[in-house]
C-alpha cells in the first residue's frame, strides 16, 4: 500500500461521522477502563451497611446497590472486564477462524469440505445454547467465559478467510512464492492471509461489541461472571431483583454496555467503510 | 435441473451436518468433566459407591462412548431422548414439547413483527437516501443494535410494568382469575402478556433486517434493469416497488434461515426475564441443574429445527430464484 493510498484511507476514516463517533467512544471506554483505580470516586468493593440502595446523589452519583457500594466505581470497573472479555475472546475466535479458514480454502478438496461442514454444524446451535452447555460443566469462571464465547465465535471469520483464500491461490505472487521453495504454511499465512487482514480487521471489531454482550447477558443469567466482581452484567442481575424500588441498579449498567457496543459497531462499520470502496458508494 | 431434484440434493448435503449435530450435541456432555450424575449424588449423604456404581449402570454411563452414542441415536430416531434426571424423572421429549409451542409462537410472531416494520423501513431509508429519515433510522438502527435486549426488557417492564402499572411482567398468563374467563378474555390476557416479549425478542432483528434491507436496495437501485426501467417511462413508484424491492428481498429469504439459531438462543434470556415456560427456560434449568438428558435434547432439537429452517428458506429461495436450481451461479 502506498503512502498515498494509506492518506486516502484516513482520510475517508476520517471524514466518516459513523467512525468518528466509533473511534472516540472506544478510545474514552479504553482510558477509563485503564486508569479505573485513579478516576474511581470509591472502592468498587467496599461495602457500606448505611448507605445502602441510595439514590444518585452528589456523594454518590450514579447511587449506591444493596450492599452500599457505589455504583459508579463498580461501573468503571466493570468495564475492564468487558473490555477484557471482548477482546480476549474475539482474538481467541480470530485465531481459530483465520486458521481454519486459511487452511480450508488453501488446501481445498476434502480438508475445505470437511471444514466447512464443521462450520455448517455450529452454525446450527443457537451460540448461548452451546455454551450454556459447556458452561453447565465448568466453573463460570472469567477465563472460562471469554476460552467459551472464542470457541463458539469462529465461524464467521473462517468463512471470510476462506472466500479470500479461494480467490487469491492461483496468483501470480503465490506462484512465485512456490517456486522460491516457501513451505504451504509460509505461503497461506506470511503471503495470503495478510490480503485478507482487511475484512478480518472489520469483523473482529464487529466481533467485540458481539463478545461484550454474550457476557453481559451470560453475568446477567448468573452463569458468567460471578459476584463480588462487578461485571456490568451480573450489576444488572441486581437491578433486576430491585426493579420496584431502585430503577438506578438497572439504568446504568445497560446505558454503559450500550455505549460501549455501539462504541466498537461504529467503529467497525467505519473500517468497512474505509477499507471496502464498494460499500462506501452504497452509503 | 427440476426443483424435485433440487430438494433431494439440498436433503442429500445435509446428512453430514445433521451427524455432525448429533455427535456434537452427544460429546459436549461427555467430554466436558465432571460425572453428569455427580450433583445428584454429591447432594446425596446415603450414597454409596456401590450405589454410585448401580446408578451408572441405570443410565447406561459404564458403557464406552461410542456404545453410549448409538444407542442414543436409536433413541433420537424415535424421539426418545432418554430421561430427565430431575426427580419427575419425565421423558425429555416430553419436556421440550410441551414446552417448543410457546417458545416458536413468540418467536413466530416477533419475526410477523420485524418483517412487517423492518422492510418498509429500509425501503423508505433507501429510497431517500442520505435524506433526514435515512439518517435518523440509521442511527436508531446502530443503537438499537448495541442495546442489551434483557436490559430494554428490564426497562420497559419497569415502565410499562412498575410505573404505569398497565401491562403484566411475568407469564404467560394470569395466575388468579383465569380459569373463570371466558375465550376472548383468555385470548386477551394472553395477548397483554406476550406484548413484551415479542417486542424484545424482535429489536434485534428489528435493526438487522431494516439495515438489511436499505443496503439491498440501494445495491439493487444501482442495476442497469432499473436505469432501464426508468428509462423507458416505467412511474417511480412501480421501479421501486415491482421492479426492485422483488430482487432486493431475495437475499433476505437466506438472511432470515440464519437468524433462526439466534432468535431461540434469545429466548434463554427473555424467558427467564419474563418467567415464561419455554424451551429457553428449560434450558436455563437444566443447566442449573445439570440435567443432562434434558440439555442433550435440548441441543439436538433446536439444532435440527434450524437445520429444516435453513432448507426451507434454501427451497424458498429456489422457487423465488431460478438461477440457483437451474445452478447457474458462481460456488458461494
Amino acid at each position: 500500500m502506498s503512502r498515498q493510498a494509506r492518506h486516502g484511507l484516513l482520510r475517508v476514516f476520517l471524514a466518516n461521522p459513523l467512525a468518528i463517533s466509533g473511534i472516540t467512544l472506544v478510545g474514552t471506554l479504553c482510558i477509563i477502563a485503564l486508569l479505573a483505580p485513579w478516576i474511581s470516586p470509591y472502592d468498587p468493593q467496599a461495602i457500606d451497611t448505611w448507605h445502602i440502595l441510595e439514590p444518585p446523589s452528589a456523594h454518590h452519583w450514579l447511587g449506591t446497590d444493596t450492599l452500599g457500594r457505589d455504583c459508579l466505581s463498580r461501573l468503571i470497573y466493570g468495564s475492564r472486564i468487558s473490555l477484557l472479555v471482548g477482546f480476549v475472546a474475539v482474538g481467541i475466535a480470530t485465531f481459530i477462524g483465520a486458521f481454519l479458514g486459511g487452511i480450508a480454502g488453501y488446501y481445498g478438496g476434502k480438508v475445505d469440505w470437511v471444514i466447512m461442514r464443521l462450520v455448517d454444524i455450529m452454525l446450527c446451535f443457537p451460540t448461548i445454547f452451546l455454551i450454556m452447555a459447556v458452561i453447565a460443566f465448568l466453573e463460570p469462571s472469567i477465563w472460562n467465559i471469554m476460552a467459551v464465547i472464542g470457541l463458539t465465535g469462529w465461524m464467521g471469520v473462517a468463512r471470510l478467510v476462506r472466500a479470500e483464500f479461494l480467490s487469491l491461490r492461483k496468483r501470480d505472487f503465490v506462484l512465485a512464492a512456490r517456486i522460491s521453495g516457501a513451505s504451504d504454511l509460509r505461503i497461506a499465512f506470511s503471503h495470503i492471509l495478510p490480503n485478507a487482514i482487511a475484512p478480518v480487521l472489520v469483523s473482529a471489531t464487529l466481533g467485540v461489541g458481539g463478545a461484550i454482550l454474550t457476557e453481559s447477558a451470560l453475568s446477567f443469567l448468573g452463569i458468567g461472571v460471578q459476584p463480588p466482581t462487578p461485571s456490568w452484567g451480573n450489576m444488572l442481575t441486581a437491578g433486576k431483583n430491585n426493579l420496584e424500588i431502585a430503577w438506578w441498579l438497572s439504568v446504568y449498567p445497560g446505558l454503559a454496555i450500550l455505549v460501549t457496543v455501539l462504541g466498537y459497531n461504529l467503529l467497525g462499520e467505519g473500517l468497512r467503510d474505509a477499507l471496502d470502496p464498494r460499500s462506501r458508494e452504497r452509503g | 435441473m427440476n426443483l424435485f431434484l433440487y430438494f433431494v440434493k439440498r436433503l442429500w448435503g445435509l446428512i453430514p451436518t445433521f451427524i455432525g449435530i448429533t455427535l456434537i450435541s452427544f460429546f459436549v456432555m461427555h467430554l466436558a468433566p465432571g460425572e453428569p450424575m455427580s450433583i445428584q449424588a454429591d447432594f446425596n449423604p446415603k450414597m454409596t459407591p456401590e450405589m454410585r456404581q448401580r446408578l451408572r449402570a441405570q443410565y447406561g454411563l459404564d458403557k464406552p462412548l461410542y456404545v453410549q452414542y448409538l444407542k442414543w441415536l436409536k433413541g433420537l430416531a424415535v424421539l426418545d431422548l432418554g430421561k430427565s434426571f430431575a426427580p419427575d424423572r419425565r421423558p425429555v421429549w416430553d419436556k421440550i414439547k410441551e414446552r417448543l409451542p410457546i417458545t416458536l409462537l413468540i418467536n413466530v410472531l416477533s419475526l410477523v413483527l420485524v418483517i412487517v416494520v423492518a422492510v418498509p423501513l429500509g425501503v423508505k431509508a433507501a429510497v431517500r437516501h442520505n435524506s433526514l429519515f435515512d439518517q435518523i433510522t440509521t442511527v436508531l438502527v446502530f443503537v438499537a443494535y448495541a442495546a442489551p435486549a434483557f436490559w430494554v426488557a428490564l426497562l420497559l417492564m419497569l415502565y410499562f410494568g412498575v410505573d404505569l402499572g398497565w401491562l403484566p411482567i411475568s407469564g404467560i398468563h394470569s395466575l388468579m382469575g383465569y380459569d373463570q374467563m371466558s375465550w376472548w378474555q383468555k385470548a386477551l390476557d394472553w395477548a397483554r402478556h406476550l406484548i413484551l416479549p415479542v417486542f424484545v425478542s424482535a429489536i434485534g432483528g428489528l435493526a438487522g433486517l431494516s439495515r438489511y434491507t436499505r443496503s439491498s436496495m440501494l445495491e439493487v437501485m444501482r442495476q442497469d434493469y432499473i436505469i432501464t426501467a426508468r428509462a423507458k417511462g416505467v412511474p417511480e413508484h412501480d421501479v421501486i416497488y415491482r421492479h426492485a424491492l422483488r430482487n432486493a428481498l431475495l437475499p433476505l429469504i437466506t438472511i432470515l434461515g440464519l437468524s433462526l439459531p439466534g432468535m431461540i438462543g434469545g429466548s434463554v434470556i427473555f424467558e427467564s426475564i419474563f418467567a415464561i415456560p419455554g424451551v429457553g427456560q428449560l434450558m436455563w434449568t437444566s443447566v442449573m441443574a445439570r440435567d443432562y438428558p434434558v440439555l442433550m435434547g435440548n441441543l439436538v432439537i433446536v439444532a435440527v429445527l434450524t437445520l429444516v429452517g435453513n432448507l426451507l428458506a434454501d427451497i424458498g429461495y429456489a422457487l423465488a430464484d431460478p438461477r440457483i436450481r437451474t445452478g447457474v451461479q458462481s460456488d458461494e
